[in-house]
């Protein structure tokens, strides 16, 4: 090649480089095969996953655990549209992702030919933005675009489809040029006067709460969260995707709100006449029927983005930008205005009259596994799957605030917990990572376990097993006469055995004897273990809301 | 209600796409849409005509605002806005009808752009209004085909429009 020229594929590993990628979590096929070449020649290093959506949630598992852009890659056609499950649950949760797509070559787009599917079409309204790239030239500055846009303002999934032949492409290397994004300008600092407003409305309320979402997380917004909660005095409810916001042993800290949420948690909300919602966009599954939500409250929405202010919930006080910006702030003007006024301190004494005694563990129940486990590891990243043993995750293990608990909260992605967990542990070798899993979830990317064990990462697996799905049977047994054809499995799966063929380790417990026993040998391991939990037929996750309103829930207790 | 929108983004491959699409998932029909290139090069403007809930298109409206080649989007205050449509009406003109039908383009200020035999081409300009009325009135005739552009607008004053939040 002569002086001054480069190739397409090159040029994009060096701009994944210099991008600060460290880690790609892909699969290969014919259409991408230039660019794995040029990998070979990096020092970045390749996970190569079993299926193509475990790459994606390795990625999105290794940004939640990083805060770094996770980037995964696949080839044209299947390979493309196996990614979109992994980029659809990155856009919900707002985590980011930079997705690399092998495409057929420029003239035959649009032919039907081997392997080829509109990707940015597919993936537009599941997609920050995305890209087709038509020049070798165009590939540096897309790429570093596209990692610009992933991990600015709200964060998010960014897909850049190369063809073949551009990867392929010789081009001489000063025909790279810029583009400028002038629709794009994410507000990053809050408005002086809004925040103003915001410190005389925290001294007028009596009865204040803080819902603190996954927003805090995606900025890293826990010092900032902890700092304003101490001044302040008070009392704190967080959504799924915000569990980790704040230290779940705190005090103040009352626990998930929502639809799965605990009695003090939503009453809280209920009685509240002032809501200061952090970083949340008011998802379904916390608010529960709107016409009934914070019926008493004025609400305070500190969102980056501004399409979420009002989106379901009207504010009162909208700030928008970032909480890392907006909270020290608002901090201190509240400090100097004072601390909490005795109304507020009467108002959390009457919460805690509605904290219900968590039912006592059974044999081998899940809320009980979950307790011994939360004893067993310190201080680890928690990642869940998608179904009734997420429910339990959030309600009987607790985290520690920071980048410690990661889920599906807004697709709801069963199959999601493996692949996340394994590119969590990637990212974070220095934390124990814990996957709690149902065998419904479990099995839907079984095939990363090979990923797990290659890859050399240490991985403790707890499956909730009990042949079924059961936040499905729960529904069903509420809302549809409990018709349970399709949710019960036939086959008594024993994931101890399928993890060992994988080259894992395997327990499995069916009495509380071997419990701990697992626990400490899955700790101790170096590797993946799965412990297989036999749980049997399981009672209900509760609390469930069931009416029209947070507070018609029913607590259950017989976990 | 319905609203005309404007929205002034990078002239590029998919925006439409992307733009219409947050109509359509919502279940919303555009009534009308058009765009074309601005005095700013390599910058092209929508006016799109959509009739819905105001809450949601809200919703909608900062929604385009966040497409990474939108650049601004402005829901029309139609009390200072200056729309105007374009008609091509194609008329098969009979011979006892070449009086009435002159008579009425004069009245209607519609201007024949071509006439090959019996088979005449109009075309009329003016708002949503003027043109549904001429159409209605030419309606007496044999229309063969027809065809509208649907609205552009601009809003009056020195800023053509502004961010209504």
């Amino acid at each position: 090649m002569k002086k001054g020229k480069s190739v397409g594929a090159k040029s994009l590993v060096k701009s994944l480089e210099k991008a600060g990628t460290e880690v790609l979590f892909g699969y290969p096929g014919g259409a991408n095969l230039p660019i794995y070449e040029a990998l070979s020649r990096s020092e970045i290093r390749c996970i190569l996953s079993r299926h193509e959506q475990g790459a994606a949630h390795m990625a999105d598992g290794y940004a939640r655990a990083t805060g770094k852009t996770g980037v995964c890659m696949a080839t044209s056609g299947p390979g493309a549209t196996n990614l979109v499950t992994g980029i659809a649950t990155a856009y919900m949760d707002s985590s980011p992702m930079v997705a690399l797509t092998g495409q057929v070559s420029r003239g035959m787009i649009g032919n039907d030919a081997f392997q080829e599917v509109d990707i940015t079409g597919i993936t537009i309204p599941i997609t920050k933005h995305n890209y087709l790239v038509q020049k070798a030239s165009q590939i540096a500055p897309t790429i570093e675009e596209a990692f610009y846009l992933a991990s600015t303002g709200r964060r998010g999934p960014v897909l850049v489809d190369i063809p073949k032949d551009v990867q392929t492409e010789e081009f001489a290397s000063q025909q790279e040029r810029r583009r400028s994004l002038e629709g794009y300008n994410p507000t990053m600092k809050g408005h002086p006067g809004q925040i103003k407003r915001a410190v005389s409305m925290i001294r007028e309320a009596s009865r204040p709460v803080i819902i603190a979402g996954g927003g805090v997380f995606l900025a890293d917004g826990f010092d900032a969260l902890a700092q304003f909660v101490e001044t302040t005095g008070m009392p704190v409810v967080h959504t799924l995707m915000g569990k980790s916001a704040f230290d779940n042993r705190h005090p103040l800290n009352l626990g998930l709100f929502g639809y799965h949420g605990r009695k003090i948690a939503n009453t809280a909300v209920t009685k509240a006449d002032l809501v200061i919602a952090i970083g949340t966009r008011f998802g379904d599954r916390s608010t529960g029927p709107l016409s009934a939500f914070a019926p008493e409250a004025r609400i305070i929405h500190i969102d980056i983005d501004p399409a979420e202010i009002g989106k379901n919930v009207p504010a009162y006080l909208p700030i928008v930008g970032d909480i890392t910006n907006i909270l020290p702030r608002l901090t201190e003007l509240c400090s100097s205005a004072g601390t909490a006024s005795d109304h507020q301190k009467s108002w959390l004494d009457n919460l805690q009259s509605n904290v219900s005694t968590p039912p006592a563990a059974g044999d081998i129940r899940t809320s009980g596994i979950l307790r011994s486990a939360a004893e067993v590891f310190q201080d680890p990243i928690v990642v869940t799957d998608v179904g009734r043993h997420q429910i339990a995750a959030a309600q009987y293990f607790p985290v520690s605030s920071g980048r410690t608990f990661i889920t599906s909260g807004g697709l709801g992605t069963m199959g999601f917990g493996l692949p996340a967990a394994i590119g969590a542990a990637i990212g974070r070798p220095d934390k124990e990572v814990v996957l709690i899993t149902g065998d419904g979830s479990f099995l839907m990317n079984i095939q990363e376990l090979v990923t797990a064990r290659e890859t050399g990462v240490h991985i403790a697996v707890l499956v909730m097993n009990d042949s079924r799905l059961g936040m499905i049977q729960q529904l069903q047994d509420y809302f549809y006469e409990g018709r349970f054809d399709v949710s019960k499995f036939e086959t008594d799966i024993h994931f101890e055995r399928i993890a060992e063929d994988f080259g894992c380790s395997g327990i499995r417990v069916d009495s509380s004897d071997g419990l701990m026993k697992a626990l400490n040998e899955a700790s101790g391991n170096d590797g993946v273990t799965v412990i297989d939990c036999a749980v049997g037929e399981e009672d209900h996750v509760y609390p469930m809301v069931t009416g029209s309103n947070l507070l018609e829930l029913v607590e259950g207790g017989a976990q | 209600m319905k609203h005309t929108m404007s929205i002034l983004c990078d002239d590029t491959p998919g925006v439409m796409t992307r733009i219409s699409g947050l109509f359509s998932r919502r279940g919303f029909n555009i009534e009308s849409l058009t765009v074309g290139h601005t005095e700013l090069p390599g910058k092209s403007r929508f006016t799109i005509v959509v009739e819905g809930n105001d809450h949601i298109l809200e919703q909608v409206r900062k929604q385009l605002q966040k497409l990474i080649h939108v650049i601004k989007v402005w829901d029309l205050d139609l009390e200072r806005t200056i729309e105007r449509e374009h008609a091509l009406v194609k008329i098969e003109v009979g011979d006892q009808e070449r009086a009435s039908i002159l008579q009425l383009i004069t009245a209607l200020q519609a201007r024949i752009v071509s006439s090959n035999g019996n088979i005449w081409v109009f075309e009329i300009t003016g708002d949503t209004a003027a043109v549904d009325s001429a159409i209605n009135l030419l309606s007496q005739f044999q229309i063969v085909e027809s065809i509208r552009t649907g609205k552009i607008a601009l809003e009056e004053g020195s800023e053509s429009g502004r961010v209504r939040s």
